[in-house]
């Protein structure tokens, strides 16, 4: 190592500047080699990341997610050489950022993105291998008028059979073997207690095996119209016969009754060929239909026009009504001659101390035509609709949302007014310019450079302002006879959820499209919004 | 929601019972000397509850963990989200062996390939008919009943003695000789309750899908027709006199009754247990024809589901087909839940009175569609009718037209 090279670690990695570090000679006096008290700290807290990583990598490796696995497998090299290389010095800082990014952010994004492209919802739940198991199984049906059994579970040297009373008679058979009867075994009470050649499994058993006997289907006889034994509880045994069977090789259902075929189809079900399809069916890729569906479902477009339009103004207005009052408490309350100021300004800020979504539910009740609080006591008994008609709950959504939001802007307002030097303002005064004139040439630019990006991001929050709209009016009062329920104060991710989930069948496929849409529109306006505010800055 | 279940549980059930032969007809210990009689069963089984069934549910599993040795890891799950939980965990592996729910479940759980099939054998007949029908989805059989429970009509005994009313219209004529604020209470919300209106609306002869002859639903719409839109011309018309009102959700309905302020309420045992420790004399009755016919309530079920992946399949059906469908487990239910249990042997020896009301106002009903579909009527039904209801919807024939049209066209694209 070259004494320089030493020499540019050091300010950047402090303290060994020690003689003593340099006496070492070889000049490798790295943080990461030199046994200080940080060095040990260090140690442990890699140690620890380290070791919960090896057990997450484990767990992830025994229930077999491989993508979680090589995930942790990669993050756990990276964190350890990341902190014990010389060379991995900046990645020591931006590290942990980096992988609560990927997990909580790029991961998410991913995986909507994934989604979205997909057909998951009701009725496309799972795996096709979990479709076709289950649809087998819901079309397992019990023979009619057939007898209860009560089996017994045996065991021939790890293969498991059943063991009936037929007709007074001990029966025994397998997976293979169907049943036949039996000389010599005891039976007490209908049920059979011991084989010869077979050995009785006791309850312990049963218990290790359990997928083994409810899995296992005994034929009836070799006449596979009979349909075979099977049991559920290890102890009845009942006669199923399947209405449908799997062939595995050309991939079809085919009904044992009728012959008809089902045959998979581009949508992730078994289709006959007169359409009618088999549940459940499984997940698929569906391209950009999700996508498409907002636009070409006119269920859907119709009323889209008249809920995008009022998203807007519900954004842009809740951001302007806020702005102007926080504006204005923001400058009545930077006055010095306002007396209590303090206590005035702690008060301002409870609203947004309450939850928003709580304060959203208060404001329902107290808003209540019949018992709220405004009609009964402040109104004096009046009967104003305010959630209950269109155009007053538009009306009581922005209210509401001003009395959740200006203390924000009052807050960020009154930062940047003191931040304003108080000696330009002055020296205007001195010009003789007017208060009002002040404001508008010199406060309200000076101020909007720093306000500005915070009226941008307020208002994409309010664009996607799910919560207060859920928890308001649920985004009624609904619209009368449309074909998918929404209502006048719906905004588009309140529709979005009325359309994926509140019909009772959840569709996590158009969700994901369609928020993949809204965070475009987001995307683009503050995009659009950050550039122009550029401009402020020249001034 | 279309109803709310707050299920006033009283836990504390004392146990001591002999160890139950597996033979399924739970008649006590006579075997208990051969071998398979005390089944030490080893492992542990994950169950799903909500809040408001898991107080009753608690003994239930410690006295199943003494019979059998098997632990059950009871998991409370949020009401609102068990259901929702249950479809998307259940195929990653992460779901439970059993989760108790209702019968409305099953379309959906069906649906999405996540519950097990049962086969309850020869105890089905000592099961009310329509509460096992009720989990039972095309023809197969996949969850296992405990409860039963409607609503009824509730009279609050100090304001009115007697009822005599044989249609709706007279009810509300009698009930105004009390001189409270409001006559019949029936909870709405803003978003409709289409549930509690349900006995109204079959009196009309308008059910919500058509009905085989075994009781089972078809995926026809019931309600259209002349006999929907007199059921909607009569909801304007209560809406008008103020014997309805949007307003009045659940929780507000409930506490006019307790506050005297109305003689009836429509309503079910979740709310009366409430009503009865207040000290209040109530007595329940069927709710009266308002359009000639009967009024008929739809009749929920309360039951066990076990997952489609459990990894204790035995385990689960054990406790699912041979335990809780014992007459000692399903007594137990009832004692701490309040509802008529699913087990005619149990219901027979319920002596409460305001029990066994519902059970004869509930005699006639259907049990509530399971089918998936449902989903999308509740919401266009409730919304319908609460915009007859607040006068929104000023011509009460179209509206309800407009409304079948929309339900049928929701259910085509669903397929």
């Amino acid at each position: 190592m070259s004494h320089q090279g030493t020499q540019v670690e050091i300010p950047d990695e402090a303290p060994p500047r020690t003689p003593s570090g340099r006496r070492t000679g070889v000049g490798d006096t790295s943080h990461a080699r030199s046994w200080s008290r940080g060095f040990f700290v260090k140690l442990a807290v890699v140690a620890i990341a380290d070791a919960v990583s090896v057990y997450g990598i484990l767990t992830a490796v025994a229930v077999q997610s491989w993508g979680v696995a090589a995930f942790l497998l990669v993050a756990l090299v990276a964190i350890t050489w990341v902190y014990f290389s010389r060379r991995g010095l900046p990645a020591k800082y931006l590290l942990p950022g980096l992988l609560f990014l990927l997990v909580y952010q790029l991961f998410v994004m991913g995986y909507t993105a994934y989604v979205a492209f997909t057909n998951y919802g009701d009725g496309h739940n799972s795996t096709k291998s979990d479709a076709v198991a289950q649809i087998l199984v819901q079309n397992e049906k019990r023979v009619e008028g057939s007898a209860t059994y009560p089996l017994t579970v045996v065991d021939k040297a790890g293969t498991v059979g059943f063991a009936v009373v037929v007709d007074g008679k001990a029966e025994v058979g397998s997976a293979s073997q169907p049943l036949t009867a039996v000389d010599g075994a005891t039976v007490d009470g209908g049920k059979v207690t011991a084989v010869p050649g077979w050995q009785v499994l006791d309850f312990a058993s049963i218990a290790g095996r359990q997928d083994e006997i409810v899995n296992l289907r005994v034929p009836f006889s070799s006449n596979p119209d009979d349909g075979s034994l099977r049991t559920q509880d290890a102890q009845n045994g009942y006669l199923y016969r399947s209405a449908l069977t799997y062939d595995a090789a050309a991939d079809t259902m085919t009904d044992t009754s009728t012959g008809t075929v089902y045959r998979p189809d581009s949508r992730g079900s078994f289709v006959s060929p007169d359409g009618t399809a088999l549940t459940p069916g499984w997940r698929v890729a569906v391209g950009f239909s999700n996508f498409t569906q907002m636009f070409t479902d006119s269920r859907l477009s119709g009323p889209f026009t008249q809920i995008l339009v009022w998203t807007f103004v519900f954004a842009g207005l809740s951001v302007l009504t806020t702005f102007a009052l926080g504006l204005f408490l923001a400058i009545t309350f930077n006055d010095p001659r306002v007396r209590g100021r303090r206590i005035y300004r702690s008060l301002l800020i409870l609203p947004y101390a309450f939850p928003a979504f709580l304060s959203a539910l208060v404001w329902r009740g107290m808003l209540n035509q019949r018992f709220g609080y405004v009609n009964e006591v402040l109104l004096g008994g009046a009967n104003v609709p305010w959630l209950t008609d269109g155009t007053l709950a538009k009306v009581s959504v922005l209210m509401v949302n001003l009395w959740l939001g200006f203390p924000y802007m009052f807050l960020v307002c009154t930062g940047a007014l003191q931040s304003i030097p108080t000696d330009i303002i002055e020296s205007a005064r001195m010009d003789g310019a007017s208060p009002f004139r002040i404001f508008r040439s010199m406060t309200l630019p000076l101020l909007m450079i720093s306000v500005a990006p915070l009226l941008i991001s307020s208002f994409a929050f309010n664009f996607n302002n799910f919560s207060l709209i859920y928890m308001l009016t649920g985004g009624g009062p609904s619209f009368t006879g449309t074909p998918v329920l929404i209502g006048h104060t719906d905004i588009l991710i309140s529709m979005v959820y009325a359309v994926a989930f509140g019909s009772g069948l959840k569709q996590y496929g158009l969700a994901s499209a369609v928020s993949i849409l809204i965070f475009i529109v987001v995307g683009a306006i503050s995009w659009w919004g950050f550039r122009r505010t550029r401009t402020l800055e020249e001034l | 929601m279309r109803r709310s279940i707050p299920l006033a549980a009283i836990a504390g059930v004392t146990l001591a019972l002999a160890a139950c032969s597996g033979s399924g007809s739970g008649s006590g210990s006579t075997a208990s000397a051969t071998a398979s009689a005390k089944p030490t069963l080893s492992g542990t089984l994950t169950m799903w509850v909500d809040e408001t069934r898991i107080d009753s549910m608690k003994p239930i599993v410690d006295e199943f963990q003494q019979q059998t040795g098997v632990k059950v890891d009871l998991v409370q799950k949020v009401s609102g989200d068990i259901r929702t939980d249950f479809v998307s965990q259940v195929p990653t592996g992460q779901g439970p062996d059993v989760i108790i729910g209702a019968h409305d479940w099953t379309g959906e759980f069906v649906n999405n390939g996540v519950v097990a099939t049962v086969q309850l054998g020869d105890k089905a007949k000592d099961f009310s008919k329509s509460a096992v029908s009720a989990f039972a989805y095309n023809g197969q059989q996949y969850g296992v009943p405990y409860a039963i429970e409607n609503i009824a009509l509730v009279r609050n005994n100090k304001l009115l003695k007697d009822t005599t009313a044989k249609t709706f219209d007279d009810l509300v004529t009698q009930a105004k000789t009390a001189n409270t604020p409001f006559s019949v209470l029936i909870q709405q919300g803003d978003k409709g309750d289409a549930y509690h209106l349900y006995p109204l609306q079959t009196s009309f002869g308008a059910p919500v899908f058509k009905q085989k002859d075994d009781g089972s639903y078809t995926n026809e719409i019931g309600m259209s027709g002349d006999a929907g839109t007199k059921f909607a011309a009569y909801l304007q018309k209560l809406g008008k006199e103020k014997v309805l009102d949007a307003s009045i959700d659940g929780d507000k309905a409930k506490q006019a009754f307790l506050d005297g302020k109305a003689p009836y309420i429509v309503t079910g045992p979740w709310n009366t247990t409430a009503f009865t420790k207040a000290g209040m004399d109530i007595s329940v009755l069927p709710v009266p024809s308002a359009g000639g016919q009967e009024a008929k309530p739809f009749v929920g079920v309360q039951g066990a589901f076990i997952s489609a992946k459990s990894k204790n399949p035995l385990l689960a059906q054990e406790f699912v087909v041979n335990f809780l469908t014992t007459e000692k487990v399903q007594t137990e239910l009832y004692k701490s839940g309040g509802r008529l249990p699913a087990l005619t042997a149990a219901a027979s020896k319920v002596d409460d009175k305001v029990l066994a009301g519902f059970n004869a106002a509930g005699s006639t009903g259907a049990p509530m569609p399971s089918i998936p579909e449902m989903g999308s009527v509740w919401s266009f039904w409730g919304t319908t009718e609460v915009q007859l209801i607040n006068g929104q919807a000023a011509d009460p024939a179209g509206a309800w037209t407009t409304m079948i049209t929309n339900i049928q066209n929701a259910i085509a694209t669903k397929k």
